[in-house]
């Protein structure tokens, strides 16, 4: 639904409502939908769509409107975004945030306004510890929870030595800090790479040389999809066992093919998954869009319908903020990864997983579900949040 | 029959624009769209932004890829004196513009030696070096961006926090900097660099040390970007290395050439159709940029001088006929 | 350190040069030719890529794509010289800049359109999937192997085109004084055209190889014509000669920053400094050496005797 269509539906919802005007449950969507890191928007926008379409465009039983914003992969953008949603379009959430530093620089404009804040995929360490807010609560993880998964199941498996590397920016050196905090081994070396890199042959000969038990990288985007081909192509794939995080998944997987075959990933969620809400959804997804899901479109499809149990528990108030921030608390919802529960930080408590890239009955190469790393797992800031809600 | 008479249409032109921006804030409140506040504090930023590089593209024919690094500078001046406590306005600016001027001092003396694409790249080449530089220091957030927590302390008179103050001080600064640089480019300062850009040979032939000359209106121009970047600090309360991103110094070019090169208020233009325009089409769809690009092209290629040399050529014509 | 990592890596920072050179040359030449700054160069490169990894997907057949890659890279090059090049000729510089950076949003886009924004799949042929134990212990891969010997094979070609040849004689000629050469007959618009068609073919060259080991995707272009320019501006414009000690001094320096930089400052500071300044000014290196050039031979290391 875009901007236009929303119009158009509020406009005939106030037209044609009875004595007292019904309220329109607005809420602005903000994600990347041009350039390459597009293809990460558009999984998160035909979540949300897919969602919504699954209430029948009603949120919590009031007519709803999902406007969407295009942070271009700017953080002064996505501010800019942000202040329009919540000054001319007036919304009452505001969700989606594929970036920490976008979520970083509309986090005070928003929760100034009294707007409820959901990050669908960014989980900076700030907002999980000092800087969190009752109004703001995630749907994904803390950014340093994935690789500190992989950290201990790397431990757990006593692989004695490791090669790290990740790109130089903030988020790769805090998936190093994340990892480190729970990998117990031996760390051969710690890299940081160029961001937006394409050759990475300089850095595979010196793991050649180096020889590691293991290499973990975080390479997101494009980044990874080259350093994972060039990884493959040098030999290097069977000998040197490859983990990674946020590297090689829905989004890259395809272009990526074979070169990830046998590779290990940690995460939250997979498709594979079995209870009840996760099979529909992954089933009326690759019905509607022809492809599978991605986690940034299962963490934006459990805020939508988050945000629906939480107007539903009010019956419809949105002016009873403190009503929607208790309910939105308990999470009352039936969500794609399971179980779902809030930490104190208003992030969730959840298992981690061990997956294996292998090949699909169709050709592709997909995750599969192996093992459970962390049962009930909490980020390492949560203490850090002294808010009472 | 009167003689066309571009000069005065240009001067009409801008008497008007001035006149539409010093009202603008009253008349969307009565509209009950203020909003739009906001949005036009932000175009008057990057118009000054651009405004400083025509000084330097439109009259002294320096084609600098690097002018978004000036306003990165000038942004993190107040972002880091804030990360320190240090919230004085005066202090702040006075900062951004030493330093935006003492590193635009430092790629003038190296790349002026230069010219044509040479120039054009090793402007380019400084401005990722400083971006990449920004991104890896840790201290000011490298790219997750550093939050100001507070506006630019001017006197308790001026409370940047009410958005109507911070669009005038804006709007104070853009017609300032449009006076000065009028007074600059008429100047006998002005008419080297102008002289230098169509024959430089023969600039040097008459005695002007022509490399010097560039090199201060490349300094002057740095450190009007420097003062945009303050405000823009100051707007977004946010400063992060995107800013200084090259595609960034891009976007500023386009603005000059979108509303005119080499006229001071034509950037102002530019910078109005060129927000404007990404936002509409941003709205209508996702792949926005294939509309904007061939726009651009045909700019280039057939309106040479922008969106001013256009209107203010047919306010020739009408006056005349 | 070990003696053969040293050797290893500056066998990539050749190979990786050599890939430089390919998207430098057709840059070059143009730009020393027609004096056109084409930003769209990058362009051609990734519609070679996209039109050869698109063209494997369907038929499985590298030598298809090879063909169709090259193919579409000329077409879309000799399309845009007649509906845009043709009146920027004439222009200066600037305009050419603006114009092209134009391009290169609508490129971006139309690829994302077609193709969606996903990025393709591209991989090496079978019979180029393997590795070569070029020094003992330290296999290379073939692909890139085969990569250096096609980029030698280009300039082996570019050399006796321009140099032996009455087509390079004509281009010589062009650069040098293109007025005089269309006084003497020669129709030079027809000769832009060749040559530019020329040009996007080997930037398409350059995509379709890049394909398998790099990223194809929207904007896949930029980087490496960023790279580009900087190993044309230190060459010297319009020089092959130039594009081709410049790309490869660029690939190796950028290379052995990467691999050694880090590792050399740890000995003078601590880990955690390093772990910081080393990634930092290995991506500044290359222009930290361009700057340094032009500071002091402002017009490049081997700028042609022309105009």
């Amino acid at each position: 639904m875009n901007k236009r269509l929303a119009a158009v539906v509020a406009a005939f919802v106030l037209a044609a409502s009875p004595a007292f005007a019904a309220d329109t449950v607005k809420i602005g969507f903000i994600t990347t939908l041009s350039g390459p890191a597009g293809i990460i928007g558009k999984h998160m926008k035909d979540a949300a769509d897919l969602a919504l379409k699954e209430l029948h465009g009603k949120i919590g039983g009031l007519n709803a409107a999902i406007v969407y914003g295009d942070d271009q992969f700017k953080p002064d953008v996505g501010r800019q975004v942000a202040e329009e949603m919540l000054k001319r379009d007036q919304v009452n959430f505001i969700t989606g945030i594929i970036w920490s530093n976008v979520l970083l620089a509309i986090r005070q404009p928003v929760l100034r306004s009294g707007a409820i804040l959901i990050s669908a995929n960014a989980g900076p360490h700030e907002l999980a510890g000092p800087l969190c807010a009752p109004n703001f609560f995630s749907t994904s993880w803390q950014n340093d929870e994935t690789p500190e998964a992989m950290g201990q199941y790397m431990t757990q498996h006593k692989i004695s030595d490791v090669y790290l590397m990740a790109p130089n920016y903030a988020a790769g050196h805090d998936m190093i800090t994340g990892f480190k905090r729970y990998f117990k081994g031996k760390v051969v070396a710690e890299v940081y790479t160029n961001l937006g890199q394409s050759d990475y042959q300089a850095e595979i000969s010196n793991i050649r040389a180096a020889k590691p038990k293991a290499v973990f990288v975080f390479l997101p985007g494009g980044m990874g999809i080259q350093f994972l081909k060039q990884y493959a192509q040098s030999g290097l794939r069977g000998q040197i066992p490859l983990y990674s995080v946020f590297t090689a998944d829905e989004t890259t997987l395809p272009a990526i093919g074979g070169a990830a075959d046998g590779n290990y990933e940690a995460g939250f969620w997979n498709y594979d998954f079995d209870n009840a809400a996760n099979k529909k959804f992954v089933a009326d997804f690759r019905r509607d869009y022809g492809y599978i899901p991605s986690y940034y479109a299962a963490q934006s499809y459990d805020a939508i319908k988050l945000i629906d149990s939480a107007v539903r528990a009010v019956h419809g108030n949105l002016k009873d903020a403190k009503g929607i921030i208790a309910a939105m608390n308990k999470a009352d919802f039936a969500s794609i990864r399971g179980p779902f529960r809030y930490n104190t930080n208003h992030f969730p408590i959840e298992n981690f997983y061990l997956f294996k890239i292998v090949k699909t009955p169709d050709g592709g190469y997909a995750r599969k579900t192996e093992s459970v790393i962390f049962r009930d797992h909490k980020d390492a800031y949560y203490s850090e949040c002294h808010m009472t809600m | 029959m009167p003689p066309d008479n571009p000069v005065s249409a240009r001067g009409l032109i801008t008497f008007a624009v001035i006149v539409v921006l010093a009202l603008l804030p009253p008349a969307t409140a009565a509209l009950g769209i203020g909003f739009y506040v906001d949005i036009f504090t932000r175009i008057m930023i990057f118009a000054i932004a651009a405004l400083s590089l025509d000084i330097i593209l439109g009259y002294g024919g320096m084609v600098s890829f690097g002018h978004a690094a000036f306003l990165g500078i000038g942004a993190y001046s107040v972002g880091i004196l804030a990360f320190y406590g240090v919230d004085n306005g005066f202090l702040q600016f006075g900062v951004a513009i030493l330093a935006s001027a003492v590193v635009a001092l430092f790629i003038g003396f190296v790349s002026l030696r230069t010219s044509g694409i040479y120039f054009i790249m090793i402007t380019l080449a400084f401005a990722q070096m400083i971006y990449f530089l920004s991104i890896s220091i840790n201290t000011y957030g490298g790219d997750n961006g550093l939050n100001i927590d507070r506006h630019s302390e001017f006197t308790r008179f001026i409370d940047l926090n009410d958005a109507n103050t911070l669009y005038y001080l804006v709007f104070a600064v853009l017609v300032l900097f449009l006076l000065l640089g009028r007074r600059l480019v008429a100047s006998r300062f002005g008419m080297v660099i102008r002289g230098a850009k169509s024959n430089e040979r023969r600039m040097e032939a008459v005695g002007f040390p022509v490399l010097r000359y560039r090199l201060a209106a490349f300094v002057i121009a740095g450190a009007m970007g420097g003062v945009a970047g303050a405000l823009l600090a100051n707007q977004d309360l946010f400063v992060s290395p995107s800013i200084m991103q090259w595609t960034r110094s891009g976007e500023i070019l386009m603005m000059v050439i979108l509303g005119g090169m080499g006229t001071l208020v034509g950037p102002i233009f530019g910078a109005v159709v060129f927000l404007v325009l990404e936002t509409a089409l941003s709205d209508v769809t996702g792949h926005w940029q294939a509309i904007m690009g061939p726009i651009l092209v045909l700019v280039v290629l057939f309106a040479r001088d922008g969106i001013f040399g256009l209107l203010s050529h047919r306010c020739a014509e009408s006056r005349r006929g | 350190m070990d003696p053969l990592l040293v050797l290893a890596q500056a066998l990539n920072g050749i190979q990786f040069g050599v890939m430089l050179f390919l998207m430098a040359a057709g840059l070059t030449l143009v730009f020393g030719i027609m004096n056109l700054i084409n930003l769209a160069h990058g362009s051609f490169y990734m519609v070679g890529a996209y039109a050869a990894a698109a063209t494997f997907q369907t038929t499985g057949s590298f030598l298809a794509a090879s063909i169709a890659g090259i193919g579409a890279g000329a077409a879309v090059g000799l399309a845009v010289e007649i509906a845009v090049f043709r009146r920027l000729y004439a222009r200066d510089h600037l305009d050419q800049v603006l114009a092209t950076f134009g391009l290169i949003l609508f490129f971006n886009e139309m690829v994302r359109i077609i193709w969606g924004s996903t990025a393709l799949y591209a991989t090496v042929p079978a019979f180029l999937a393997g590795q070569v134990e070029i020094l003992p212990g330290a296999p290379y891969p073939a692909y890139r192997l085969a990569i250096i010997a096609v980029g030698l094979a280009v300039a082996a070609l570019l050399y006796l085109l321009v140099g032996k040849t009455r087509l390079g004689m004509l281009i010589r000629a062009g650069a040098a004084d293109r007025v005089m050469l269309g006084a003497l007959g020669v129709n030079v618009k027809i000769l832009y055209t060749l040559v530019f068609g020329l040009g996007a073919a080997l930037a398409a060259l350059a995509g379709l190889m890049a394909g398998p080991i790099f990223t194809v995707e929207a904007g896949m272009g930029e980087n490496v014509l960023i790279l580009a320019f900087v190993v044309i501006v230190i060459g010297g414009i319009g020089s092959i000669r130039g594009a081709f000690v410049a790309a490869l001094l660029v690939g190796f320096v950028d290379t052995m920053g990467r691999a050694f930089l880090r590792p050399l400052l740890a000995t003078v500071m601590t880990n955690a400094a390093a772990d910081n300044a080393g990634p930092a000014l290995a991506s500044m290196l290359i222009y930290l050496m361009m700057a340094a050039v032009l500071f002091f031979r402002p017009r490049g290391l081997f700028p042609p005797r022309t105009r």
